[in-house]
């Protein structure tokens, strides 16, 4: 199967909020709790962004840098749990603000934080079988966090846009697969504005079964151990489980380092593997083997097994702003604007 | 703004495609039908192009008392933007505060929403600007 990245960017918005500044408001050492999740600051959308508009974004980026013709994708998939509307896809508008519609079938994922990365591999199977010539799948969230709750620390936004194809490859996507089961470790329901989890039940039986039970599946299909890999991502809820869960498989700090970004940006949901492996590419070399493990609550996780080519060094000179250019220039906001931004102000119907 | 209206012109506003007339070669932002120097000579000729989206701020306003759908925006700037190709649009610059802003400053096109019919109706996009 020659299928894999054409294509690819990230995008993260302007304003963050460090740890301490929520902390403050809910009279705790917020510096101190931000240390406990291992992030520092958090990105914040803008009241003129959302999914749609870092979707957007993060496309236009990804076809900057690559000569496809738009109106050859075939398919297009935008995977979130923050979608601006419940009934009208965010991937019609993402089509056509890209020139790629009206041609192609395109539709919304939602899988908690691995949409992103189910819309890949949905992307892989129609590009492998030649149902279409490319496809675009991107994952972004502009995830919520009720006030106070341990979520507030982490969620935040952010998203990245993969073209898949078979020709003029960045990176190749060697094989994937994907570990799923009923597990209710986080939801929220139609109508709610914030979602509610099932604390420590996140990480045991949910974070660390399916990753470690997706990852093991994908060392013993390829055959592969830790070593062989330059780089790993895994989902990141918080700065710490990563860390933890890669370092237990037997993965290096500096293998991590580059796909781990929520200490500096916060948990962007379905954006946090795709931007993560955004980053990665950014900072890859041809030849470079990828391990990337991502995870959705409710639950399951997607393994990817990659390799970059030698057009990675085409891809970074055909118009190429790398992530950290969105990541390093920031503004911090204080917790009341960032109240108001999020609409966590109770306006009485004036805006 | 009706729905069909605005849905109208999504596609120059999702993507900055303008008009060139074939007659003089100048650039309209919208898009028009016919070129009002050229008039009927235009007629027929006016071309369908895509704008870069890069230009640079020929004026500004930094807005304190908006409208009510901007008040979480408060204070916005609104600037009249010349385009690479020539033609000269209004459109808020974003991610900055006003003091950043200066006549002359290089800015180029971002996705975001205008807004919005109220919390259950149509959401509208289009372009804003961002200092480069």
């Amino acid at each position: 199967m020659s299928v894999g990245i054409v294509s690819y960017g990230g995008y993260v918005p302007y304003y963050r909020i460090e740890a301490g500044s929520i902390g403050a408001v809910w009279g705790v050492d917020g510096t101190a709790r931000g240390k406990g999740l291992g992030i520092i600051r958090k990105s914040v959308p803008s009241p003129d962004e959302d999914v749609i508009t870092i979707s957007v974004e993060a496309a236009r980026k990804a076809m900057k840098c690559c000569k496809a013709d738009p109106e050859k994708i075939g398919a297009l998939y935008v995977g979130s749990e923050s979608h601006p509307y419940a009934v009208k896809p965010t991937a019609t508008i993402v089509a056509e603000a890209i020139s790629a519609a009206p041609n192609l079938t395109a539709a919304d994922m939602e899988f908690a934080c691995k949409a992103g990365t189910a819309g890949i591999q949905a992307c892989m199977g129609q590009v492998a079988s030649d149902m279409i010539e490319y496809g675009m799948a991107i994952g972004a969230d502009t995830s919520q966090g009720a006030p106070g709750d341990a979520l507030e620390y982490s969620a935040a936004a952010g998203g990245a846009a993969f073209l898949i194809g078979k020709k003029d490859l960045v990176a190749k996507i060697n094989t994937t697969l994907s570990f799923t089961t009923d597990t209710p470790d986080f939801w929220r329901r139609e109508g709610q504005m914030y979602p509610r989890h099932g604390g420590r039940f996140t990480g045991t039986p949910a974070y660390f079964k399916h990753i470690n039970a997706c990852a093991k599946m994908l060392f013993d299909k390829m055959g592969t151990k830790p070593e062989d890999y330059d780089h790993a991502i895994f989902h990141q809820p918080n700065g710490k489980f990563p860390l933890r869960i890669g370092g237990a498989m037997g993965f290096s700090k500096e293998q991590l380092e580059h796909g781990l970004l929520t200490p500096i940006i916060g948990n962007t949901y379905s954006g946090a593997v795709p931007l993560g492996l955004t980053n990665v590419l950014d900072n890859s070399k041809p030849g470079d083997k990828i391990f990337v493990i991502s995870y959705g609550s409710g639950a399951g996780s997607d393994g990817f097994d990659i390799t970059v080519t030698d057009n990675i060094k085409k891809h970074k000179k055909n118009n190429w702003q790398p992530l950290s250019d969105l990541i390093e220039n920031y503004e911090l906001l204080d917790y009341a604007t960032y109240a108001k931004f999020r609409g966590k102000i109770n306006m009485g119907g004036v805006a | 703004m009706a729905i069909a209206r605005f849905w109208r012109e999504n596609d120059s506003r999702y993507n900055m495609y303008g008009k060139k007339c074939g007659n003089c070669d100048k650039t309209y932002f919208p898009p028009r039908d016919m070129c009002p120097k050229c008039r009927r000579e235009s007629m027929g000729k006016m071309k369908k192009v895509q704008l870069t989206g890069k230009g640079k701020v020929i004026s500004y306003s930094i807005v304190h008392d908006g409208l009510p759908e901007f008040h979480m925006q408060l204070p916005y700037t609104i600037a009249i933007i010349e385009l690479e190709e020539g033609a000269r649009i209004t459109g808020q610059v974003v991610d900055c505060n006003g003091d950043s802003v200066k006549i002359g400053s290089k800015v180029k096109s971002v996705f975001r929403k205008l807004g919005e019919e109220g919390k259950s109706g149509v959401i509208h996009y289009g372009y804003k600007f961002k200092l480069i």
